[in-house]
């Protein structure tokens, strides 16, 4: 989100940057039970972004005096790659965008994840985002939560995330980086499908409350989509 | 963290009520100070109940981010200092302090309650405008106090001169430039009830926060924390309830920086 001087066009002919429709998904694909070692784990491509989720756990939690005796608690690591943006090298390690998300990402998986069966544990979820182009906080979420999924932990419900956004008075669906990096608004949302439960709201800009509600309700039927593909590659690992 | 009077404020919210008779959408009492560190460029102290938030402004002339050259740059940080409550601790930020600076650095930043701008110097020269949040007694509702106090704080400061190298910030200083303004309302979950202006007790019992910053047209930031949820329509209420309880925000902000 932001101005900037050089602000490009990102509607032309009613057409986005990238030919999409306004309420038009970037292609996802995704791949459930990618890597040996975890418990459980997710590949997602969406659009140009490229994500690897892993769980492992649960396990005994460490150091011991961060145990919850009721339940399991949930350590969550969201990072970028340093490689991962078309622009400048990242520094390593978590700053304070990364700190935040992973504080947020993991209040998703609070939410849904049955954590009283588990009493005493840590469950542990790694996000690693190895190419970026906007929505990575979304695309890691959702792949995430195909990766607690095929792990076998018990979930109430399977979370997705998608954001919206402005582009002049237009609201927009999934905002690649140029859209994110010169929207007038940008709201990235996590939802419990079954219910509709709101698990993660965000948003920066401006918009007016009748665009609060067209964005959330074109994040909702998007949500549709996403919970299908989500569905399928747990179908396609398992069946 | 159990609050020791949960099962008493459940009990209440049973019954409709609150502590100390507060209504559910109903702020305890706000104060706001301003200029209370004068050497800061800009300050404001706000309480709310017994939450107390001090915001200190200062520029610094320094390089401008490399994909902005010819704007100022903000940078908010927030202390949860010790002395504020006897659950934090010394050492690095947490996430939850990290998390509470990047809400008030958006609301402000979306808001563009300061101009960037008017920011630029020259070449590879900008002011940095530095927020520092300092939370000097917790009890519940840090958001909306840090928001009052940054917006508060920024609208009332003074403008460093920058002349042959130096930097001035005595004498006959003009005002920041500030383009906007900014409020936010907190909400807190706890169990089927909504809240505005959770306080200690209620947030250690809360599932869920929602804050929404905004000015008098449009929402600006907005917020969600913790492990509980929100409805769609319990979002659209709140945004209502945001533009309706905002008001009062704004010109206790009006008032307090004399305009």
């Amino acid at each position: 989100m932001g101005g900037g001087k050089n602000k490009p066009e990102l509607i032309v002919d009613g057409k986005r940057t990238d030919g999409r429709a306004f309420d038009e998904l970037r292609p996802i694909k995704i791949e459930a039970g990618v890597l040996k070692n975890a418990e459980g784990s997710a590949y997602l491509e969406w659009g140009n972004n490229k994500v690897l989720a892993a769980v492992y756990g649960p396990k005994e939690a460490q150091p011991k005096h961060i145990a919850d005796p009721d339940r399991a608690i949930i350590k969550c690591r969201y990072q970028m790659a340093p490689f991962s943006s078309l622009e400048e090298h990242n520094r390593s390690g978590p700053n304070r965008r990364a700190i935040e998300i992973s504080k947020v990402t993991k209040e998703v998986f609070e939410n849904v994840i049955l954590l009283d069966n588990f009493p005493g544990s840590e469950i542990d979820i790694f996000v690693e985002v190895l190419q970026s182009d906007g929505g990575t906080r979304a695309a890691g979420i959702t792949a995430a939560a195909v990766a607690v999924a095929s792990s076998g932990i018990p979930m109430r419900d399977i979370p997705y995330a998608v954001s919206a956004g402005k582009a002049g008075d237009q609201i927009i669906l999934d905002l690649n980086k140029i859209e994110d990096n010169y929207s007038d608004a940008d709201m990235p949302v996590a939802i419990a499908p079954r219910n509709n439960d709101i698990l993660l709201l965000q948003m920066d800009g401006s918009l007016s409350k009748e665009q609060v509600s067209k964005a959330m309700e074109m994040i909702q039927k998007a949500g549709e989509t996403v919970t299908k593909l989500q569905r399928d590659a747990l179908e396609a690992r398992y069946r | 963290m159990r609050a020791e009077n949960e099962e008493y404020i459940l009990e209440m919210l049973g019954k409709g009520a609150r502590e100390h008779e507060r209504e559910h959408m109903q702020y305890r009492e706000i104060k706001i100070q301003t200029n209370t560190i004068p050497h800061a460029e800009g300050s404001a102290t706000v309480d709310i109940g017994n939450t107390k938030v001090l915001v200190g402004v200062k520029l610094a002339v320094g390089a401008p981010l490399p994909d902005k050259p010819d704007e100022g740059a903000l940078v908010t940080g927030a202390e949860l200092l010790p002395l504020a409550s006897a659950e934090y601790e010394t050492g690095p930020p947490s996430p939850e302090a990290i998390e509470f600076a990047r809400v008030v650095d958006r609301g402000i930043r979306a808001a563009e309650v300061v101009d960037l701008d008017a920011l630029f110097i020259e070449k590879d020269k900008v002011w940095t405008t530095f927020v520092d949040i300092y939370v000097l007694n917790y009890d519940g509702n840090l958001f909306d106090a840090a928001t009052l106090a940054s917006t508060t704080a920024l609208l009332g400061a003074r403008m460093p001169k920058y002349e042959d190298g130096n930097v001035i910030r005595e004498g006959n200083l003009g005002r920041l430039k500030t383009k906007g303004s900014v409020t936010s309302c907190t909400f807190a979950k706890v169990g089927k009830n909504v809240l505005l202006d959770p306080n200690g007790n209620e947030e250690r019992i809360m599932s869920a926060r929602l804050t929404i910053a905004n000015d008098q047209d449009v929402v600006k930031a907005m917020q969600k924390g913790l492990r509980g949820s929100f409805s769609y329509k319990e979002l659209t209420d709140l945004v209502d309830a945001t533009f309706d309880k905002s008001k009062q925000l704004r010109d206790m902000v009006n008032k307090a920086v004399g305009e």
